[in-house]
């Protein structure tokens, strides 16, 4: 593994395309008639986290499996850490790190006994693997439950000991598929934590996720995959400004002072059913502070002030058309 | 395992094959350990079934040659049908196996890829080792003796043991590869536990109907059974040790092949 780690790192020189820990051009994929990856491109610098954003079933684990070469593309090409994945897997395979949507631990034998199956496959020898196993289980807070059986683990305590795992080899870039779905908030701030500090390590980081907070929180880029296409890649402020910016919303419960505070206040969008009131806003403290004028000034007051800036919510449901509304309530 | 350092110098692929193969049979031992009742539950039926024809209708099946006689008889039949149900076992576990996460990830490794497959094989071909000594312990709990098998005869009964093992485990690993489930390994394994109740581990093949004679013959278990009652009682083996062999032969590579070209297709 060390051979592809100093490829990457020599290649880091000059050529910013060179840079990349991950890169893809025209990646196709489809399970018989049905399209899952329709051409994507990919650009990850070194170093960098980067998350694929998508609702269920854009394709985001196919490219995983595709990159971690778990399986083959139908079309395109893609490199990571400097290995063709359909022409050099090994080399790819000595330099990655995947945890997968579903746990990838052995839930028949203890975490220890996970953590030195590890050791084993990337051939450290036994006092090595014994030493880093306990230091991960314990970096991981698994210690105590380092000898019971990985199936009693609960699903925080798998996923930590998932990407124990993981790190065993000590990879350059890993996947991590959607690795906070399902578990609870405790559990997945934890997870972040974690993941920053494999940035912090030098670590590439290749996540997906469904949650737009969760990308905006640790991703350096942002791409947003929908129907097996990239709809829009950038910093989570590139895409916010990709569309219109927030409001104020002014809601009432009397009409007479609904009625005028949208004579008073010009450039309004009205809800009559609500008794709400849209004006547009970059949520600055003046432009607040003037809306509040005008409304002091004419007398009135509104029952409920909310500040709406624009998130990465807006900028989803704008892209992906707002296709997938069963998300919406699930979260 | 040897703590030479593998960092410093790629291993060739041989070595690694060696190495990555033991870390994984060490692994599914580790399972058959912990979790001894499924390799129980397989060693029930062979030991029923020797038990059930010697009690129940020894005295029947011998045909007034008595029970000892019969023990004799069906002795080498129930060991090799011992691999036969220890394998479905296999077959099992491959499949459960397949399911869990833990393969994708070994998949995503720089391991050598056939070892997930070869640390199975040697695990079962071990595991049907352990079994046909407790049945043949059995068998000789009961008055089973081998009467004048010399060394050398002893060392290939055991060679064919390992051959034979080694075929039907291959074409387990087949099954349940290609089994959605453990249910469906399961089923698609009963061939193996079925085959040798038609062969002529229970009774001798000229006492069945004469269209069914050459089936009975010329299937993977009756030229093994024959010759490892040659090898263990002396009796005549004619060319049953070269059938046997090229069944061995056949059969692993077959299950080799099959199970390769599963294996490397992508997973779903």
């Amino acid at each position: 593994m060390p051979s592809s780690v100093m490829h990457t790192s020599t290649m880091n020189s000059g050529h910013p395309s060179r840079t990349a820990a991950v890169s893809a051009v025209g990646l196709r994929k489809s399970y018989g008639d049905k399209t899952v990856l329709d051409g994507i491109d990919l650009h990850i610098p070194a170093g960098s986290v980067f998350a694929l954003l998508g609702p269920n079933g854009a394709g985001k684990t196919t490219a995983v499996k595709i990159l971690s070469t778990l399986i083959r593309a139908d079309g395109g090409q893609a490199q990571v850490a400097g290995h063709d994945v359909a022409a050099a897997p090994d080399g790819v395979r000595a330099a990655i790190g995947v945890t997968g949507q579903f746990s990838a631990v052995d839930g028949l034998i203890t975490g220890e006994e996970n953590m030195l199956l590890m050791a084993d496959l990337h051939h450290l020898p036994k006092q090595e693997g014994r030493r880093v196993a306990a230091e991960l289980l314990e970096r991981f807070d698994l210690t105590k439950a380092a000898k019971k059986p990985a199936s009693t683990y609960s699903g925080g305590m798998k996923r930590r000991l998932d990407i124990a795992m993981t790190l065993v080899g000590n990879p350059r870039i890993i996947f991590l598929d959607e690795p906070t779905t399902g578990l609870d908030p405790r559990s997945r701030h934890t997870m972040w934590g974690i993941i920053r500090e494999l940035v912090n390590d030098g670590v590439t980081v290749f996540l997906t996720t469904q949650y737009l907070d969760e990308a905006d929180e640790l991703a350096d880029r942002i791409a947003v995959l929908n129907n097996g296409k990239i709809a829009a890649e950038g910093t989570a402020d590139e895409l916010k400004r990709l569309i219109p910016g927030g409001h104020i919303r002014l809601r009432f419960t009397d009409p007479a002072a609904y009625h005028t505070a949208a004579a008073t206040l010009r450039e309004v969008t009205r809800d009559d059913d609500a008794l709400a009131l849209q004006i547009p806003s970059d949520g600055s403290q003046r432009e607040l502070r003037s809306i509040l004028d005008r409304l002091d000034s004419a007398g009135i007051e509104a029952d409920e002030l909310t500040v709406h800036t624009p998130d990465l919510d807006d900028v989803f449901f704008a892209l992906t058309g707002g296709t997938d509304h069963t998300k919406e309530t699930v979260r | 395992m040897s703590a030479q350092l593998a960092t410093a110098h790629r291993p060739s692929r041989f070595s690694l094959a060696v190495r990555d193969s033991s870390t994984m049979l060490r692994r599914n031992l580790l399972h058959a350990r912990r979790y001894p009742s499924l390799t129980l539950n397989l060693l029930l039926t062979p030991v029923m079934l020797l038990l059930l024809f010697v009690y129940i209708f020894g005295s029947a099946m011998s045909g007034g040659a008595g029970r000892d006689a019969y023990i004799a008889y069906v002795v080498p039949g129930i060991l090799l049908m011992t691999v036969g149900s220890t394998v479905v076992g296999t077959a099992v576990s491959v499949a459960m196996d397949m399911s869990e996460g833990i393969i994708a990830r070994f998949r995503t490794m720089a391991i050598h890829r056939g070892s997930i497959l070869i640390g199975h094989v040697i695990g079962s071909v071990l595991q049907s080792v352990v079994s046909v000594v407790f049945v043949g312990a059995v068998g000789v709990a009961i008055g089973f003796r081998s009467t004048d098998a010399t060394v050398l005869e002893w060392v290939a009964a055991f060679g064919l043991l390992v051959l034979f093992a080694t075929s039907l485990t291959w074409i387990a690993v087949g099954m349940g590869l290609t089994s959605p489930n453990a249910e469906g390994a399961s089923n698609n394994a009963t061939p193996l536990i079925l085959l040798p109740l038609i062969s002529s581990a229970f009774v001798p093949l000229h006492s069945m109907p004469g269209w069914f004679q050459p089936i009975a013959e010329y299937q993977p278990f009756t030229p093994a059974i024959e010759t490892l009652r040659g090898l263990l009682l002396g009796t005549e083996i004619g060319n049953n040790g070269w059938i046997a062999l090229v069944w061995c032969v056949a059969l692993i590579s077959l299950g080799y092949f099959w199970s390769k070209s599963v294996f490397d297709r992508d997973p779903k």
